[in-house]
């Protein structure tokens, strides 16, 4: 190995990047719980297919434009084609840049996917995929460079630990754009579109969390306290989210719900993830607390209006990540982060670089993803049709079907003839 | 008093609920059937088997009515199922031998009234 790197390091990154990438597998299953059952594959496959549209796409160019030198807006072409992405560390870190390759794809993977929450039950599978792929092009890795590769609010001090700029605002308000134009479902509002199985949303919001360990532990990019630090957090301000959330259920409908605990679990990990390696546990699960009021009235006053943000991203994520990066201007602890205090301790600059960040970072995501699909919708036509939407897009995009039950399916191939009436009642 | 099954598409069940609501008839049974009839069939693929659905997931409604009620419940299916591709489904009309409201014991006309109309 060269020198500069640290094994310890480099081991935990290695295990932390494949957990960010079970996460969006994660996703993939609590989308496919919270939409009707006739559209359970096709939300699943938007989340897979961010793992492959994606990761090609950052190795392309997305890696480079995040992380390349480039101004203080964007990167540059230093790195495209994985050029000189080799064993040496990148920047100032402690592992091959091989490594920070990967961790950082599985952001770019999973923050595409959040956006297909907003156009899930309506959208084109072919034209989805190519918005994502320009998507991780466009916006994400943008707004990375701001936060990550050097870009201009790091230099200003914008403290964003794991990504409450490109990953959480980015994916929220990319969502409301995206939910506008490609407009909502035919259904929306006319009838109840419920949860088909609320198991999936558990053990999907689990998976998230599990992997969110390996997300927030490993922005770090190593095991220093920082780390450390976020690790615990992110066990004490999401729990503290779902408590919360119980109480607001109770209050609001006497009644404690799972779909409700599933999005408490996501809004927690998001709140937390901006700040996880700058703020105290104690004011991290004050976090938890604070995080759960605004995404829960965002929740309740949502679907009350005419914007069909399916699966509310911009709720769960744009505006917990809000709030996560607002409240380190005010909480951050220079003894606990070695950087910077927040206003609460006697430091007023981060409010201000914490706001820059708040404000900017909605505008960029909206406005970016608002122009992509409208620039597409001139080529491509976004949505399937009336008929399509009806009778559901496993069948109409991808010819399966997530609850089939083999009966009265007649083989065709291989070997299958329709005249020696064979029935298969099983295909595998 | 006659017996009203009507077999509808999946997709087009709550526009025909409505439309049964909108007419006044709310005594109904549904169930989820599977079966054939003049329309194409779907073709799926899964690894390397490629299979032909011959079979549609339809939405059964039986509904008993008296007769007064015959004509509007028709109208009521066909207007909230009616695509105008094949596989809309079909309704067939039964004459009822007998009705029983198992709590009251009403039987006929009586037993298949909504309560409170």
């Amino acid at each position: 190995m060269p020198p500069g790197i640290d094994t310890g390091d480099t081991a935990w990154m290695l295990t932390a990047t494949a957990l960010v990438l079970l996460m969006t597998v994660g996703l993939g299953l609590f989308y496919a719980g919270l939409v009707r059952a006739k559209n359970t594959l096709n939300t699943f496959m938007m989340s897979i297919g961010a793992l492959g549209v994606v990761t090609v796409s950052w190795a392309l160019i997305g890696y480079s434009l995040a992380f390349g030198d480039g101004s203080g807006f964007i990167g540059n072409f230093d790195h495209v084609f994985l050029k000189d992405v080799g064993f040496a560390p990148y920047g100032e870190t402690t592992i091959p840049q091989v490594v920070f390759f990967c961790f950082q794809a599985s952001f770019c993977i999973i923050t595409a996917a959040l956006v297909s929450g907003a156009v899930v039950e309506r959208m084109r599978f072919l034209p989805y995929l190519g918005f994502i792929a320009l998507w991780s092009i466009f916006v994400y890795p943008v707004m990375a460079h701001w936060v990550f590769g050097g870009g201009f609010l790091a230099d200003g001090g914008t403290l964003d630990f794991a990504g409450g700029v490109p990953v959480e605002m980015g994916s929220g308000f990319s969502a409301l754009a995206a939910a506008i134009v490609v407009g909502r479902r035919l259904d929306y509002g006319r009838q109840a579109l419920l949860p088909h199985n609320t198991v999936f949303v558990l053990l999907g919001a689990g998976l998230l969390w599990f992997g969110w360990f390996g997300f927030n532990g490993g922005s770090g990019i190593g095991t220093g306290q920082n780390s450390v630090l976020a690790f615990i957090n992110t066990l004490l301000c999401p729990a503290c989210t779902l408590v919360t959330w119980f109480v607001l259920d109770l209050i609001r409908g006497r009644q404690v719900t799972a779909v409700g605990a599933a999005t408490a679990i996501i809004v927690g990990c998001v709140g937390i993830t901006p700040a996880g390696g700058y703020v105290s546990p104690g004011w991290a699960m004050a976090l938890g607390v604070i995080a759960a009021l605004p995404s829960y009235s965002v929740i309740v006053w949502r679907p009350r209006t005419r914007v069909d943000e399916t699966l509310d991203v911009l709720a769960a994520h744009g505006i917990a990540g809000f709030t996560g990066i607002l409240f380190i201007g005010f909480f951050a602890q220079a003894d606990w982060n070695g950087i910077s205090d927040g206003l609460v301790y006697g430091e007023s600059a981060l409010l201000g670089d914490q706001a820059l960040a708040a404000l900017v970072a909605p505008l960029y995501a909206f406005a970016a993803t608002f122009i992509l699909l409208r620039l597409m919708a001139f080529g491509f036509r976004l949505r399937v049709t009336e008929r399509e939407e009806a009778i559901g897009l496993d069948v109409m995009q991808h010819g399966e079907e997530a609850y089939v039950t083999g009966e009265g399916a007649i083989l065709v191939e291989p070997d299958g003839e329709r005249d020696r009436g064979m029935f298969v009642t099983n295909p595998v | 008093v006659k017996l009203v099954i009507g077999i509808v598409r999946p997709e087009k069940a709550n526009d025909v609920l409505e439309a049964l609501y909108k007419c006044e008839v709310s005594g109904l049974s549904i169930s989820r059937v599977q079966g054939h009839g003049g329309e194409l069939d779907r073709v799926q693929t899964y690894r390397g088997t490629t299979v032909k659905m011959e079979l549609s997931d339809k939405v059964r409604f039986d509904i008993a009515v008296s007769d007064d009620f015959v004509d509007p419940t028709i109208n009521a299916l066909c207007e909230g199922a009616r695509t105008g591709d094949v596989g809309d489904g079909k309704i067939f009309v039964l004459p009822l031998e007998r009705a029983v409201r198992i709590r009251t014991g009403e039987t006929d006309q009586a037993a298949v009234t909504p309560v409170g109309s």
